[in-house]
């Protein structure tokens, strides 16, 4: 089992007072917080802080941790505190588990009371392709989720859930999954299970709500004189673009009702940006040289000569 | 040990889109009491149509907010203005890449 130096976590030194302490969490908590963070390894990170800041904001979990700590450095290793598995109150964040190293120090979450009442609501996320939305998908999910066992201990256990994705869902929504929570207690109802559907990064459609966004590079007299092209769309099918005559820059065409399906279904984009073959022969040059006779009076940079 | 329900395909419902909480649903769903999430409302962070909070009904758009609003509010220490102005900018910031999106620019 690993080490945990909470207050190298914490960037602090063990001297430090509760306020040091309180105002380093809140400074690496900002920085890391995975809903506003942009570093990428944010929720590991994140999970390391919040366990570290639990151990030392709390005077009584923190003199034990000190104790380990010091046993630790006078070459002992570190044993569980007898009686520290009762007791507290943990912060209910029950799907971010505790290292193996805090479980040893501070036990695992007390079992609930008996009393009657309905099972937890779960929430988990999952990752689904594209193809998955536009024609619907059965997918099979795996969660580790924490139960409780005969003994009333909490374990993490492997599960297996087969779901269909329906048609149609959109990154960010959540499917529910009824009486796939918790169990609940002496025979009241079970919660419910919420997945947060995320997609799979494509390399070639994005994806901005409904709709869908293709990069498709013309020739410069594709553009020009306009030309019928084909494109993959992302329900799979091969389509005939139109590309109007006269195009100049980067474009936009909307082919409506081409993304994702639902009501109102979304648009599939096509963003047409003109590239230029490469003028590495002696005949391309030629064409490229054809090219500037016949457009003489044509000045790119006429906006940047008039002051 | 506790069994789970022998495998057949689960039929989901989108929260987004097909379900409207009450308030007692939306603090099952979230893990918050009462307090908490009448304290978003008020605030302005969620939209609850009805007068009385028996009476609330939340659009599903709400859960991704509520659970959002209530990480940073015990993550963070933040009170509930502080909570809203985060939220503000998180939208506004998703907006700006968005539009990079569109453009093609990331």
């Amino acid at each position: 089992m690993e080490f945990k130096d909470y207050y190298a976590t914490l960037g602090v030194e063990p001297a430090a007072t509760p306020e040091e302490v309180k105002r380093a969490y809140r400074k690496l908590a900002r920085k890391y917080h995975p809903d506003v963070s942009r570093e990428p390894n944010a929720e590991a990170k994140f999970k390391e802080l919040v366990e570290a800041y639990e151990v030392l904001k709390n005077p009584e979990k923190r003199a034990a941790y000190d104790d380990v700590v010091l046993q630790q450095r006078q070459g002992g290793g570190f044993k569980a505190a007898p009686g520290w598995d009762s007791g507290f109150e943990f912060s209910g964040r029950g799907d971010s588990g505790h290292s193996d190293f805090f479980e040893s120090l501070f036990g695992r979450h007390a079992a609930e009371s008996a009393r009657t009442r309905p099972g937890d609501d779960h929430h988990a996320k999952i990752m689904i392709a594209l193809q998955d939305a536009f024609l619907g998908a059965h997918r099979t999910v795996s969660l580790r989720v924490p139960r409780l066992d005969a003994q009333g201990q909490l374990r993490m256990q492997d599960r297996q859930l087969e779901v269909n994705i329906p048609k149609g869902i959109r990154a960010g929504q959540h499917l529910r999954l009824s009486g796939q929570g918790s169990p609940g207690t002496n025979g009241s109802p079970a919660g419910d299970l919420y997945l947060e559907i995320g997609f799979a990064p494509h390399p070639r459609f994005r994806l901005e709500e409904a709709d869908v966004y293709l990069d498709v590079p013309v020739a410069p007299w594709e553009a020009a004189l306009g030309a019928g092209i084909n494109i993959p769309t992302p329900a799979g099918r091969v389509i005939r673009l139109t590309v109007p005559s006269g195009l100049t820059s980067t474009r936009k065409l909307r082919l409506k009702g081409l993304g994702l399906p639902g009501v109102p279904a979304g648009d599939l984009y096509a963003v047409l940006s003109i590239v230029l073959p490469p003028a590495d022969s002696e005949p391309s040059r030629e064409a490229w040289r054809h090219l500037a006779a016949a457009f003489a009076d044509f000045n790119p940079r006429l906006a940047l000569e008039t002051p | 040990m506790m069994n789970y329900p022998s495998q057949t395909m689960l039929q989901g419902v989108i929260v987004e889109e097909e379900i409207r909480f009450t308030l007692v649903e939306l603090c099952q769903a979230c893990r918050a009491d009462f307090g908490q999430l009448v304290e978003l409302v008020d605030e302005g962070i969620l939209t609850a149509m009805g007068d009385d909070p028996q009476g609330w009904r939340f659009e599903g758009s709400n859960l991704r907010r509520a659970r959002t609003a209530l990480r940073l509010t015990v993550d963070l220490e933040l009170n509930a203005a502080g909570v809203a102005l985060v939220l503000d900018l998180l939208e506004e910031i998703e907006m700006l890449k968005s539009r990079l999106r569109q453009s093609g620019l990331r």
